[in-house]
């Protein structure tokens, strides 16, 4: 079935797009990019007018979720994760392995995919354990992983335990020509901290996590995959001093990238003490940190030393979140509260263009990860975004698609929204309030 | 006359989670009060109805001695009914959530909660959700604003005033409730604050609360009008934070030396339970400049005050 999008704004950095162009699209596969392709529907087909103000382009990826199954299914599951991905505008989402038992097995990772593949909405790219039940002694079986499916390793909530381990895993990666992904956090400096080191954790007698904790990790692996010629890529960065260590390492021409979270280029530790003191929405690892830290990302999201953003969505449930801040598990949900932000904090404030959305959160995450999508070209999948950048929206935890409810942003009026979201040629996400309507294929 | 511009006689509020929260006029206006109670507390038969036929349970998630019974003393000298649940009677031990505790306890109906706990932020989380009046006897390494109140009513008697002196604290400014609820007050009420320690065992950012750090006990002591102390729990010693207790004595020991380049008439303070020896000498802890029992007389007073006036204090009393 042919289906054309007619009019509306095309950004898309990798094929060097940006103006008004038509789509046309071949079952799941994007046929041509062009002017004027009504023509090409003559054999017959449907097309979608796009109104004006909207911005279509290539399917956000996010590459840093946690979906929760197996294991953890009161907090999230492939199906409610992925709903939640196209709600926010992502056609593709990578998934950690810290699951119950942990993606360190094909087994795992085959379920995974079942699982997304039952769900029909957003595509699922498992990510696989560094360790064996990650718990940094042996390298899991990672060939086998690739094998099946998966597309990076990580220990993600915990760093990968010792150098040794690390400097094998970034060797035995590069076989595969996949990323290390590293959650970089020294823990003999974070001890058992809940929240930024500085005088907000000071005054509210919580104990502290030091932005070294976090730079510490990951210049060691900068470091060694330099010395290996691996990728690393430094997960959620939230320090400065982190960002400091990635430039370096960039200069030198270490095979590193990084990505930061729309919480640690929106927000800083005063969110603890106000509006709502102790809030446990504001506990996340690693923690919102300061002015400075905040600036600092600002900045890398500006200059392009940042390659991705991902939102290290986390969800857990109410009850896990309705406790004592320092007993609170850390982590918000992301995936549908990351285009507002962005659009917001970066585009509207005239920090960063369209097109550099579009580069740091579908090109670079698809590049990254060396998976399928990143941009419109003929041929491609038709794995489409379409934005609506003036949208105003209201953050409603009720309204949320994921399981969890647990974000900060509850309440927040910002503007930039999601009009409709198309995986593989199928319209999986429309939002009538975006001036777009459309009627959403059903699996 | 409009109601701003009156003197303020009630806390119009339902809860005292922290100095933080209290105005200076408020903080005046409970140690005033205190002054009244203290008086109650001199008396023969040391009772006054004030609280008569409310309920007031003391819910205390960590052990304590000094500050339940001083709470007790005071609620029962209004006349108050009172009741106190401890760790390890409570369903807590059973795996029961801290909110549903409070709800349980909530439903019997108290006026008032007077609650320890050991996660800074507990008593905020509860006063979103509980009706009753919660009163924060200290949480985790946040606030414990009676103690510093009653401190601060032990220095007001003594000096007449808080404004312009200096009050030197000294020990383990990282774990504790009673340095944070002490900074806010004496730094609202125009003292000038200098705080010591080890730099193992002091709060990266402290300094933003309007304090002079230093490292150096004898800087932090020259010319104070007030010295106070505070505990070393002696498990940091094995959590690295100093060698041992002997070079803690030895470098920041509260030491007849030491107190000699303080003002002639200054008073050395403790919240307790001290370490003799470790933090502070005993012939300072027993000596003529010590005011450590009067601090814990001082507590019920002040205590009372807070009780009395978080129930309305004198706008309740014309109301019944």
């Amino acid at each position: 079935m042919k289906r054309l999008l007619k009019g509306g704004r095309v950004v898309d950095p990798a094929a060097g797009l940006d103006g008004v162009f038509d789509i046309l699209i071949d079952g799941d596969r994007i046929a041509q990019v062009g002017s004027n392709l009504a023509q090409s529907l003559a054999e017959g087909g449907s097309v979608i007018t796009i109104p004006a103000g909207l911005v279509i382009c290539p399917g956000l990826i996010d590459m840093h979720v946690h979906l929760r199954e197996p294991g953890q299914e009161h907090k999230e599951t492939v199906a409610t994760g992925t709903a939640s991905a196209v709600a926010g505008g992502f056609t593709a989402v990578a998934c950690m392995p810290n699951t119950n038992p942990v993606n360190d097995n094909a087994g795992v990772t085959e379920l995974i995919l079942r699982k997304a593949a039952e769900a029909k909405l957003a595509r699922v790219y498992p990510i696989g354990a560094v360790s064996r039940g990650q718990k940094g002694e042996q390298l899991a079986d990672i060939a086998e992983l690739h094998a099946a499916g998966c597309v990076a390793v990580t220990d993600d909530g915990h760093p990968v335990a010792t150098a040794l381990l690390a400097r094998r895993a970034l060797e035995y990666t590069s076989m595969f020509n996949m990323p290390m992904i590293e959650h970089c956090e020294d823990q003999s400096l974070k001890t058992d901290g809940c929240a930024h080191e500085g005088p907000r954790a000071a005054e509210l007698g919580l104990k502290g996590i030091p932005g070294a904790a976090e730079s510490i990790m990951a210049a060691r692996d900068i470091l060694l995959a330099e010395m290996t010629g691996g990728h690393v890529h430094i997960a959620h960065m939230s320090a400065w001093t982190t960002l400091e260590a990635v430039r370096q390492g960039k200069a030198r021409g270490v095979k590193v990238t990084c990505e930061v979270t729309p919480h640690h280029f929106t927000l800083t530790d005063d969110l603890l003490a106000e509006p709502l003191a102790y809030d446990t929405n504001t506990k996340m690892n690693p923690p919102l940190r300061e002015a400075r830290d905040r600036d600092a990302m600002l900045a890398g999201l500006k200059d392009g030393s940042i390659d991705v953003i991902a939102t290290d969505h986390a969800p857990h449930h109410y009850d896990e979140k309705n406790v004592e801040y320092d007993r609170a598990p850390f982590g918000i949900v992301g995936l549908e509260t990351a285009i507002p932000l962005v659009f917001d904090r970066l585009v509207h404030t005239g920090l960063i263009g369209v097109a550099r959305v579009v580069e740091l959160m579908s090109t670079n995450p698809a590049k990254i990860l060396s998976i399928p999508g990143g941009t419109l070209a003929a041929g491609s999948l038709a794995d489409i975004t379409i934005l609506a950048p003036d949208l105003e929206v209201t953050i409603d935890r009720a309204r949320l698609r994921s399981r969890s409810k647990n974000t900060p942003f509850h309440g927040w009026t910002l503007r930039g929204g999601v009009a409709a979201t198309i995986v593989g040629g199928r319209i999986v996400y429309s939002n009538p309030e975006s001036g777009l309507q459309l009627d959403t294929d059903h699996a | 006359m409009d109601a701003a511009s009156q003197p303020l006689t009630a806390l119009r509020r339902k809860d005292l989670l922290g100095i933080a929260d209290l105005s200076a006029e408020e903080i005046v206006l409970i140690l005033d009060t205190a002054d009244a109670m203290r008086e109650v507390g001199q008396r023969a038969i040391k009772k006054v109805p004030t609280l008569r036929g409310r309920t007031v349970v003391n819910l205390f998630f960590e052990p304590s001695t000094r500050t339940r019974t001083s709470f007790e003393i005071a609620e029962k000298r209004l006349s108050a009914d009172t009741l106190s649940v401890a760790i390890g009677t409570s369903s807590v031990v059973k795996g029961e959530t801290l909110i549903d505790t409070a709800m349980t306890i909530e439903a019997l109906g108290p006026s008032m909660i007077v609650m320890r706990h050991s996660s800074s932020g507990a008593c905020h989380m509860l006063s979103r959700i509980c009706r009753s009046g919660i009163i924060n006897a200290g949480d985790g390494t946040h606030e414990h604003p009676t103690q510093a109140l009653l401190d601060a009513y032990t220095i007001r008697d003594r000096k007449g005033r808080l404004q312009g002196l200096k009050v030197a604290i000294v020990g383990d400014l990282l774990h504790s409730r009673v340095l944070r609820s002490n900074i806010l007050l004496l730094t609202r009420l125009g003292a000038e604050v200098w705080v010591c320690g080890p730099r193992t065992l002091i709060p990266t950012g402290i300094e933003r609360m309007g304090v002079t750090v230093t490292t150096s006990v004898e800087a932090a002591v020259k010319d104070a009008d007030v010295i106070m102390m505070l505990r070393i729990q002696l498990e940091r010693m094995q959590g690295g934070f100093f060698p041992s207790l002997r070079e803690y004595f030895t470098t920041f020991g509260m030491t007849e030396a030491r107190v000699s380049r303080a003002k002639e008439d200054v008073m050395i303070m403790h919240p307790g339970p001290m370490n003799r020896g470790v933090e502070i000498a005993s012939e300072v802890a027993d000596g003529p400049f010590s005011v450590i029992l009067d601090q814990v007389a001082n507590g019920v007073a002040v205590r009372m005050a807070v009780l009395y006036l978080l129930a309305g204090g004198a706008e309740d009393e014309a109301a019944a």
